[in-house]
């Protein structure tokens, strides 16, 4: 009998990085060393520990790091909160590559991107920005504007500061809701700081975030003269099989699992505002 | 035409059950009829249809996966799948015949679903066609007509006979395999029989049921209906529609742990319950208005959307005599219906 999506491989976790106090990134081989599987930036993976429940996250490496794949996930539910109290060493099952992916070999390449984060939404845009990085001149200018509750919810902040800040042709612009003790950068919002930026309308959007900063952050493009069909977001519900069958992430007549989870706006325009 | 006498039935049950599982619709202690795997001297049912549909078949209510060992930090998989062996269902109507080749877009497409294949592969489907369609009954609203059946094999009676015709080579495969047992007769009488069939369904009164106002490019006007509302109203969310439905194949995917392993299992689930979509972070369906209007939307837009205008509904009827506030599919299509 062929194999079958929902019957997952085996996957050691060998490293596991506190990112912040609810957010951890996890780095996962096979057990024979290297990556379980291939993927391309913005797909996502089912991960899960056999007792306790099966999630989909999404795969917050580049596919041009060719040792590990890597999943920064938020403490929030039964399974999260098992795979947050796990040492290194443990395995875990994971199934995919599922889902569409960033148009990166396409629509994105040769233009300007600006990416737009809020909290745990940097996880499947880390993906795309290391990517980037990796093909630097099939890319334009890259801007990152990354907003979080406080500079200690700040994802992968080591990363941003010693590697992305440090490369030539990205701008990196945080912010924090709260002033904080030790923290000099901007405060506030990041819809607000999208407009104070004021950032050049032939720009690609990729935006990932909470709903209401996804909202406002859209609302405020559109004040700036970017249309729909210039941002993509990524989205997610909740979901069983991860292969359009089990019936529970659709938006409408598309299933996230396997027509998302990457849309551009004006295809999210065209189906029920039920997400 | 090959036929067999009606009182050779039992002849046929046990020559067919000799070689493989067959299965027929019979009449349960109660009356209501159901599937069971033959056994000799077991009656085939004389009930329109059976109350649960045929889906389990290819679909179970709960099948197991994968099994799972833990043992420290360590995980084995273990692909229990079996090959499945060959059955024979016997009896099926017309609209739960169509009903496997709309599984079948959802199981048979990539990713396929090795789990429903190896079954629908291993099953023969000899469908029945119908002499008694009952008030409930709208399959001819979408294209299904139940004097005609689809299925590997079809077989219809005349009062008197079953005339037996296969449709595939599985089919050809199953009547070659009862050969002995038939005998060439002649079809004055069925024809009658199916011309009286068809006469009462074009008088049924759901016959005139129009599916023009729906279809995949019908989603937002529907979606924002303000019926929605007042459809819904008095739903209860039992999932009795989704049970009993033909066509919903919506699962739920759980793991139980029995002290010395996990086993995965597979279940029915229905897009009716509250926590169908429910993440850690919040639920994009929160009222029942919600929840029903998927159901609906799924089977009269989202399905044909995604499948060439095909309906998810084969209008057996099931849904109409069950649900316990009386709330169907056929007061969803008039009241949104587009005059």
């Amino acid at each position: 009998m062929n194999n079958d999506t929902l019957i997952p491989y085996i996957g050691v976790v060998t490293d596991i990085r506190q990112d912040t106090p609810d957010v951890k990134t996890f780095r996962v081989v096979s057990p024979e060393g290297g990556k379980v599987f291939e993927h391309m930036p913005g797909q996502c993976a089912m991960l899960s520990i056999p007792g306790v429940g099966e999630g989909m996250f999404s795969i917050t490496s580049s596919p041009t790091n060719k040792e590990f794949m890597e999943f920064s996930i938020k403490k929030c539910g039964c399974l999260t909160t098992w795979l947050h109290a796990m040492d290194v060493g443990q395995q875990i099952t994971i199934r995919g590559p599922y889902g569409n992916h960033f148009p990166v070999e396409t629509d994105l390449e040769g233009k300007d991107l600006l990416f737009i984060a809020g909290g745990i939404g940097l996880a499947p845009l880390r993906s795309v920005i290391n990517y980037v990085r990796d093909n630097r001149s099939d890319y334009g200018d890259v801007q990152i504007v990354y907003g979080s509750r406080s500079k200690d919810d700040l994802v992968d902040y080591k990363e941003i500061i010693d590697e992305w800040m440090a490369d030539e042709g990205i701008e990196v612009n945080l912010t924090i809701d709260n002033p904080q003790e030790g923290w000099d950068g901007h405060v506030g919002f990041v819809p607000n700081y999208v407009k104070e930026l004021n950032p050049s309308i032939n720009k690609t959007v990729l935006i990932c975030g909470p709903p209401i900063m996804i909202k406002f952050t859209l609302a405020g493009l559109k004040e700036l003269g970017f249309t729909e069909t210039q941002v993509y977001t990524t989205m997610e519900l909740r979901m069983k099989c991860a292969v359009g069958k089990c019936g529970r992430c659709n938006i409408g007549s598309k299933y996230v699992c396997k027509d998302g989870p990457v849309f551009r706006f004006d295809q999210l325009d065209e189906l029920p505002d039920e997400y | 035409m090959l036929k067999i006498s009606i009182d050779k039935l039992d002849e046929l049950f046990e020559a067919i059950s000799a070689s493989q599982t067959l299965y027929i619709p019979t009449d349960r202690e109660d009356g209501a009829a159901e599937y069971r795997k033959y056994e000799s001297g077991m009656k085939l049912s004389n009930a329109l249809n059976t109350v649960r549909s045929a889906k389990d078949f290819f679909f179970p209510q709960t099948e197991n996966l994968v099994d799972f060992k833990m043992e420290g930090k360590n995980i084995e998989v273990i692909d229990i799948r079996k090959e499945s062996e060959d059955f024979v269902i016997f009896g099926v109507r017309a609209c739960d015949a169509r009903s496997f080749t709309i599984l079948d877009k959802v199981f048979l497409a990539e990713p396929v679903d090795s789990y429903y294949k190896t079954r629908r592969e291993h099953g023969t489907v000899v469908t029945m066609a119908c002499t008694r369609p009952s008030e409930t009954c709208f399959c001819g609203v979408f294209g299904i007509d139940a004097t005609a059946p689809e299925g590997d094999a079809a077989c219809w009676s005349d009062g008197e006979s079953f005339f037996f015709e296969a449709h595939n080579e599985k089919g050809q495969k199953f009547i070659d395999s009862i050969s002995s047992l038939l005998e060439d007769g002649d079809t004055a009488k069925l024809e009658e029989t199916r011309e009286k069939t068809r006469s009462i369904l074009k008088k049924l009164p759901l016959a005139g049921l129009s599916t023009e106002s729906f279809g995949g490019d019908r989603m937002m006007e529907h979606f924002n209906s303000e019926k929605w509302g007042e459809l819904s109203e008095s739903c209860l969310g039992c999932g009795t529609c989704t049970f009993v439905c033909p066509t919903c194949q919506c699962y739920d995917i759980k793991d139980f742990n029995t002290g010395h392993g996990i086993k995965r299992f597979r279940c029915w689930d229905s897009c009716m319950y509250s926590d169908f979509t429910k993440m850690a972070h919040g639920n994009p369906r929160l009222t029942q208005l919600e929840r029903f209007r998927q159901r609906f939307m799924h089977k009269l837009v989202y399905f044909p959307a995604n499948n060439n205008g095909e309906f998810g509904c084969v209008g057996c009827g099931r849904c109409l005599s069950k649900c316990p506030i009386s709330m169907n599919i056929v007061k969803v299509m008039k009241a949104l219906e587009v005059k």
